[in-house]
């Protein structure tokens, strides 16, 4: 058999090619009623009155409501506090009823018969605002003086969370050869996914009960947080369906105050509402990601080898805090800043900060794609500083491929390990595509025509399958919860079997990828089973799908499912063949005596017999229905060299990517089609914060790049093609020996191009540029030194 | 006021207001829900829809502009059980993922297709560069469109 590992198509795309495919806005409901949110102008604000009089009197409009309408809801929870520090938490009201901390905040909502009506009441709804002092700067934002936005956050301080070993670092550095000091910034990404949020809610007086359909990466933790936390009605009383998900990148784990809102009007208006979020909405009341500033000591020897690593960052949270937001910049951040490389020691510092702008929460990569920023570009200074080649840094530090499983220094990955990994393979792999020595010649000469051709190396791990419950969970890095995750498979009478799964896609392809781990377990037709997800009805709790867990936690407890079944199977099959079970193989979807394949039962006979139960071993139940609770012992570490290779206009200061080389290594994979794919999206993301997008506030805290118009994202035409390889270096922290796909692209692509804009500009004397690179950007700092465009 | 357009072959009438964009009529008085809305700026592309054989996004077109004439949405391509190619081949090349972009996307590219018989690599990229696509990096959507080209 052998599905796994296959690129079969998907058995998702029929209805997606289709049109057939329902998202959250397509869903019509009889007598449904249409909301639209009133939101801040002011970044900073408060509310003296509303009055809803003129907008309640138009025709068409149901209902408005302002904050004091939802008092009997409390705050929406903050999830994830950062680990074993005092967090000054703040999260929003559904509607919030006194002040607003950033725009696009709501301050009230209209129910109509319509979405344009409810647009018009709207403008119909007068404000009296009172602006408060605005901040929009992290750094700023704790300095004497500045605005304060919450009382119990002095200086807009969220927590002060820090890793690793501040002496052993500070005596490395002082005793290194070189040390190399820069200040970079991460800036603000807006994730933009195709679908914006979505909400339709409908309450069932009979049963005071609500059915509430969401576009989300994480159903059953939206309904936990909505229910217990919010509404404070027990978590049964709300079915949550997300239906299609036209994409998430982070910004769609989250409970949010709309949803919240637009459940509550259902049982207010005794109508089904939606409400479909517009883009302009989606840029300022959906999260925003990355936004660090960063100041990065790195020591070295002559030789090249790395002696110590000290990263104090400030990281922007925003104006109030999104479900998971203060966990994002330090356990998933500072955890990581060893990245490939034996670094002996590392501290991490770091301010979690509001400020008066959206909310900021995971986006693709969450943390991750900051800490590869900072090392894969600080290696690229050591190396400058030396005078040696970026590749040859990197060799030197590697972690060898003997020495894992490999603990990073001073314990900044607080008790865990990496798990596998040979870092050289996969560089040695990506060069060779390269053709490098060739490469450097060309450059060479390109320079004395006048040409500026760069390359840029990233060498990057990531942490993937986020879990376990007890290292992430509240002893340990502050999770409010578990992270296992669930699978049930059954097989019925006919030998078909349904999955279902607490995992959840929004365009991963779980039902093809899941479908094949069965059938490849079962050794049955992958078109005999049937994935069924993202519907707290009818399928196990699930934590969701961020992290790149999907597979490898996900995955393998549909694994463990399947693997239970064939069990249950195999002791069926000695009943029937009244032989004992350990004499018995079990092979291709058949059971038989070792050495006798002709007594062989099929597993559709087998589940057959389970089914009818007509006679079966003393002790066993009828049917194999099978669930799993999959809590793995560690995260997964996947690894690898992008290599991005770009000429820089010297006139215009415009930078084409003429090769983009990604070389990763994500362990066993399912579905090399489906990991291609997430590869490719991830490297698009990833080549876009380097060289286009942006989110610009201006002092005022409105959002500047606040519609598709002017925000960079980036077209067909503003991309490369990408040259994928793999090696493969399989998990051994699970049976599947998979890693995870999701977030690789992103989180190597970005130092890999800025590193190749900087190799092209070495010329002209420029050691850093902090992104995007625009062509303004480069072509200034081109002739920063009077040059003229000249080389310094 | 009352408009009337043949769309995927049908004769539909509908009462609309002045103001109303083509893509709300054709979501939710026609219920063709397979045209998504993915901004508000004309950016995304998503509601392309073919407008008397030309592509045109419908957040872009008030309904009373499209009366009389013939539109062809996402859902009017497979005919007779048989997937367009251009609907074939973002299957075969893996040219989805999330999906929301997608219809927006091929019906873009049969406007291209039939503007231009066999478009390279670079012609593909600028003949879609009216359509956001956030999941793919785009790849896998051009050498869709290059193999659809081949088989219309």
């Amino acid at each position: 058999m052998g599905v796994l590992g296959q690129s079969i198509k998907r058995r998702e795309d029929p209805r997606l090619i289709t049109g057939e495919a329902k998202y959250t806005d397509d869903l019509q409901l009889p007598g449904m009623a249409y909301a639209a949110f009133l939101r801040s102008p002011f970044a900073h604000a408060k509310i003296k009155s509303i009055n809803t009089d003129k907008a309640k009197a138009l025709p068409g409009v149901v209902g408005v409501f302002t904050g004091k309408d939802f008092m009997d809801l409390n705050p929406l929870p903050c999830a994830w506090a950062a680990g074993g520090v005092k967090n000054n938490l703040n999260t929003p009201r559904c509607v919030e009823p006194e002040r607003v901390t950033h725009t696009g905040m709501s301050v009230a909502v209209v129910v109509a018969e319509d979405r344009y009506t409810a647009e018009d009441a709207l403008a119909l709804i007068e404000v009296d605002w009172e602006p408060l002092p605005v901040v929009t700067d992290a750094k700023k934002a704790t300095e004497a003086g500045a605005p304060q936005i919450h009382e119990n956050a002095p200086n807009n301080i969220e927590c002060e969370w820090e890793c690793g070993d501040a002496a052993a670092t500070d005596a490395a550095l002082a005793a290194s050869d070189v040390v190399v000091k820069q200040t970079i910034v991460n800036q603000r990404l807006i994730p933009n996914s195709m679908e914006t949020r979505a909400c339709v809610a409908q309450y069932n007086p009979a049963q005071d009960e609500y059915t509430v359909w969401s576009t989300s990466q994480a159903p059953h933790v939206q309904r936990l947080l909505l229910t217990a936390f919010v509404m404070g009605i027990p978590e049964t009383k709300v079915r949550m369906i997300s239906p299609q998900v036209g994409g998430g990148f982070g910004s769609k784990i989250y409970i949010y105050p709309e949803y919240v809102t637009v459940t509550a009007l259902s049982k207010k208006i005794g109508r089904p509402v939606k409400w479909a979020e517009t883009r302009r909405e989606n840029y300022v009341a959906t999260t925003h990601g990355r936004d660090h500033i960063t100041d990065v000591e790195i020591g070295a020897n002559k030789d090249g080898t790395i002696t110590g690593l000290k990263v104090k960052t400030y990281a922007n949270l925003g104006g109030i805090l999104s479900t998971i937001a203060p966990g994002i910049p330090t356990t998933l951040y500072g955890r990581l800043l060893s990245g490939p490389y034996k670094i002996p020691h590392i501290h991490c510092h770091v301010t979690n900060v509001y400020t008066n702008t959206a909310m900021v929460d995971a986006y693709r990569g969450a943390g991750r794609p900051e800490a590869t920023y900072v090392l894969e570009r600080a290696m690229d200074w050591v190396a400058n500083e030396l005078n040696m080649d970026p590749t040859e840094v990197r060799r030197k530090n590697f972690i060898p491929a003997n020495e894992f499983p490999y603990t990073p220094a001073d314990n900044i990955l607080a008790g865990l390990t990496y798990d596998s990994g040979n870092y050289d393979k996969a560089l040695d792999k990506a060069l060779a595509m390269l053709n490098y020595a060739e490469f450097r010649e060309e450059q060479a000469a390109a320079r004395t025509k006048g040409k500026y051709l760069g390359v840029g190396f990233s060498t990057y791990i990531e942490l993937c399958g986020v879990a376990p419950s007890a290292w992430v969970g509240l002893p340990g890095q502050g999770w409010g919860a578990g992270l296992w995750e669930s699978a049930n498979v059954r097989m019925h009478l006919t030998g078909k079997v349904v999955v279902t799964t607490g995992s959840q896609s929004h365009g991963q392809g779980h039902e093809t990828t899941m479908a094949q781990i069965v059938a490849d377990e079962l050794g049955i037709p992958v078109d005999d089973v049937i994935v069924q997800h993202s519907d707290t009805q009818g399928t196990p709790f699930g934590y969701g799908s961020y992290g790149s867990r999907s597979g490898a936690v996900g995955g393998v407890a549909v694994h463990r499912a399947a693997q239970r079944i064939k069990e249950k199977a195999k002791r069926l099959a000695a009943h029937m063949l009244e032989a004992n079970v350990d004499d018995l193989m079990y092979e291709d979807g058949k059971v038989f005596v070792k050495g006798a394949p002709a007594t062989a039962k099929t597993i559709q006979e087998i589940a057959l017999q389970a089914a009818v139960g007509y006679s079966l071993p003393e002790g066993m139940e009828p049917f194999f229905d099978e669930t799993s609770y999959y809590d793995p012992p560690n995260c997964t570490y996947p690894f690898g060299t992008h290599i991005c290779v770009v000429e820089v206009d010297a006139h215009t200061g415009k930078t084409k990517i003429l090769r983009y080389i990604a070389c990763d290594d994500v362990g066993n994979v399912i579905n090399p089609m489906i990991v291609d794919g997430q590869i490719h999206g991830g490297i698009a993301q990833g080549v876009a914060q380097a060289l286009y997008e942006g989110a610009v506030y201006d002092d005022n805290g409105t959002l500047v790049s606040g519609s598709m118009m002017d925000y960079a994202v980036p077209t067909a035409a503003m991309l490369p093609s990408y040259e994928t390889a793999r090696t493969v270096t399989p998990s051994p922290v699970n049976p599947l020996g998979v890693k995870g796909a999701g977030e690789t692209g992103t989180i190597a692509s970005t130092p890999a191009v800025v590193n190749a804009v900087l190799d092209a500009l070495k010329p002209f004397g420029v050691k850093n540029l902090d992104m995007p690179l625009t062509p303004e950007k480069v072509w200034r700092a081109m002739h920063a030194n009077g040059g003229n465009g000249k080389e310094g | 006021m009352k408009v009337s357009m043949t769309v995927n072959g049908q004769a539909l009438e509908a009462d609309v207001e002045p103001r109303w964009l083509l893509v709300h009529v054709l979501r939710d008085q026609f219920g063709l829900t397979g045209t998504n809305i993915g901004c508000d700026t004309s950016q995304c592309g998503a509601c392309t829809v073919l407008m008397n054989d030309r592509a045109v996004k419908a957040c872009t077109v008030l309904a009373v502009q499209a009366d009389g004439a013939e539109i062809l949405t996402i859902e009017g391509l497979k005919q007779d059980g048989q997937y367009h190619p251009v609907q074939q081949a973002f299957w075969d090349e893996h040219g989805l993922q999330c999906g929301f972009c997608t219809p927006g996307m091929i019906m873009t590219a049969i406007d291209l297709i039939k503007h231009e018989a066999q478009p390279n690599y670079a012609a593909i990229r600028h003949g879609i560069e009216g359509n956001l696509c956030r999941c793919t990096g785009y790849e896998n959507i051009v050498r869709a469109i290059r193999q659809a080209a081949d088989k219309m």
